[in-house]
């Protein structure tokens, strides 16, 4: 009895490595890196970028933020995919052949995930607009969809030299979103200010990054303009302070073209709206100047 | 009365230091001339609108706390006895953060100190009733500990359920308190509530000192005791109840005030209210001005200092109390 169980042990181990090693040599024939077919995005911004870029039926899941509307600009696609909120078990069951995820989110779902053996490919959040076309590319290359995502960079290259325009003076505006903080140069939202004729009030106190910046420090600094987040539903105090009186007085009148929304998030073609909308507000706060 | 010329010239320190102070790091004549002169700049606008209320509020909140510490020892004859510990607090955020969660505050400005003020006082009458005005430090202090704890879950609960992302990480504003960023729309929705407060709890100095004899012979001296109680409980929760609606619940204050200004005012406890007035002013913007040298920019909560500097207190106290000498 005890030999024949083991006898058979063998024969299956056997059965296993022939199975296996035809696999791999089958494997080898095929380009090292085959088109992934079943691809799940655990990040806002690649949600965004997959959703853009991927094949129809390439794409299985998004994230839950992709159908938010304060965060996401293509809830409506976003509705096509099953949802996932980045946690190891359900991806898992998912059976992706492919995750991507942000470099800062979800780590323990990635480390888990690459233990369980699946391929997980990590995308740096973009800082500039440069980083856009970049990540655009890198979404391309991973998704082996390296022709759509030329000619959405082309495209990009193209609506963003038509909407940089010269401008003779920059007002200065100041990003001031929940509990303070504030985003300098160094940041997408510091560019698209930029790109949009724009100087940065925040970089020239010192802000480089994304920074708390005191309520006083905004006073000082005077700018012409404060944009401010959309608020959440419920309260909070973090929120309350683009609400003070400080931040009101420096707030344009036209406050739905000072609020940065979710063209602002992510380092996708959008935006190029946020920097459009930004466009018209500067013009028509140059044209009361004047 | 020695005591009261000092205090009042360090409060009157304190509050043009508080003034000075800030990360815009702006001169002195300049800050002053911008205060009381105004002007166009942003220099009116950093004393005005930022500076200026928080200081204000530092005074506002610190007398309210030292003073309803001070009534509610002399009341319960009890130097354990404080709003922050015994749960009055932490009741008043409670109420606070329920009425701003449920949109009441925006709709209707006074709603906030309102609710905070209901809180309030539904702590101090259940802390009252648990403990009994002969009862214990410890029956005090237990019932205290139970009523801030579950006040405390609750603030949790309700921040955690908002729908807003940020609302759950003030959590620790609400049990710390801190004056950074208010208005001053603060300081006048807590301003008639606490101006209610002060009067009521400056006028049971005499029913107080009548009490330090005992029960029975301030009734036998025409003290009305469920008048004077009464009083108490309401006077505390206006003053706590708009101090926390507008700045959070801090703590120790009106334990360490008192218990350090006793000595200079011989115990009369009628003295000792308008001392710890003072002195809660005093500790509360010293403490204010500490949390924006210390960590500029950071947002250092108030409660975590006074803390500090009441906790050790608190526990000599108790170590005091364990030998019978309290």
């Amino acid at each position: 009895m005890w030999g024949s169980v083991q006898a058979s042990e063998h024969i299956k181990r056997a059965a296993a490595l022939a199975v296996l090693t035809g696999v791999a040599s089958l494997y080898g024939a095929l380009p090292v890196h085959p088109e992934p077919q079943r691809v799940v995005s655990m990040n806002l911004c690649t949600d965004q970028l997959a959703m853009l870029v991927a094949r129809e039926g390439q794409l299985h899941s998004v994230s839950y933020l992709a159908g938010d509307d304060r965060s996401s600009a293509m809830t409506a696609e976003a509705a096509q995919y099953d949802v996932n909120h980045g946690l190891a078990e359900e991806v898992y069951l998912m059976q992706p052949d492919l995750v991507i995820a942000g470099a800062y989110t979800t780590r323990a779902t990635v480390a888990m995930l690459r233990r369980l053996d699946i391929p997980v490919v990590t995308f740096e959040a973009a800082n500039s607009l440069e980083d856009v076309r970049a990540r655009i590319l890198q979404m391309g290359d991973v998704l082996k969809r390296e022709a759509v995502a030329q000619t959405l960079v082309s495209d990009f290259d193209t609506r963003l030299a038509e909407l940089r325009t010269q401008v003779q003076e920059r007002p200065r505006a100041i990003l001031y979103y929940a509990g303070g903080y504030t985003q300098g140069d160094q940041t997408l939202a510091g560019q698209i200010l930029l790109a949009a004729g724009f100087g940065n009030g925040a970089a020239e106190a010192g802000y480089s990054a994304g920074m708390k910046m005191p309520l006083e420090v905004l006073a000082m600094a005077a700018p012409d303009i404060v944009v401010t987040s959309r608020p959440y539903p419920g309260r909070s105090r973090a929120e309350e302070v683009t609400d003070h009186p400080v931040v009101r007085s420096f707030r344009d009148l036209q406050a739905s073209a000072t609020v940065s929304d979710h063209d602002w998030v992510c380092g996708t073609p959008y935006v190029l709206r946020a920097i459009d909308k930004l466009g018209a507000a500067r013009r028509a706060m140059t044209a009361e100047v004047e | 009365m020695r005591v009261m010329l000092p205090l009042g010239l360090a409060a009157l320190v304190l509050f043009i230091g508080s003034l000075l102070i800030g990360p815009a790091g702006l001169g002195i004549g300049e800050s002053l001339t911008a205060l009381i002169f105004g002007g166009e700049g942003p220099l009116t606008l950093v004393m005005r609108e930022i500076r200026l209320p928080r200081a204000i509020l530092a005074v506002m909140i610190g007398a309210s706390l030292g003073l309803s510490g001070a009534a509610m020892q002399g009341y319960l004859r009890n130097p354990l006895a404080e709003p922050g510990l015994i749960g009055v607090s932490g009741s008043a955020a409670l109420g606070a953060v329920l009425s701003i969660q449920t949109g009441l505050a925006a709709a209707f400005a006074l709603a906030l100190p309102v609710a905070a003020l209901i809180g309030a006082l539904a702590g101090v009458i259940l802390v009252m009733l648990l403990a009994g005005r002969g009862g214990t430090s410890l029956t005090l202090i237990l019932a205290g500990i139970a009523v801030s704890a579950l006040a405390g879950a609750m603030t949790s609960l309700v921040l955690n359920l908002s729908p807003n992302p940020f609302a759950a990480n003030e959590i620790v504003f609400w049990m710390m308190g801190s004056l950074a960023d208010r208005s001053m729309t603060h300081v006048w929705i807590a301003l008639p509530f606490m101006a209610l407060g002060w009067l009521l709890l400056a006028s049971v100095g005499r029913g107080l000192a009548a009490l330090t004899l005992g029960e029975d012979a301030a009734a036998a001296m025409g003290v009305n005791l469920r008048g004077l109680r009464l009083v108490i409980v309401i006077g505390t929760a206006c003053v706590v109840g708009a101090g926390t609606a507008v700045a959070g619940a801090i703590g120790f204050v009106g334990l360490v005030v008192p218990h350090i200004l006793r000595p200079f005012v011989r115990a009369h406890p009628g003295r000792l209210l308008f001392a710890s007035a003072l002195g809660g002013a005093v500790m509360l913007l010293a403490a204010d001005i500490a949390v924006r040298v210390v960590l500029p920019a950071r947002d250092l909560k108030l409660g975590v200092l006074t803390a500090l500097v009441g906790a050790p207190l608190f526990l000599h106290l108790i170590y005091k109390m364990r030998k019978g000498e309290v």
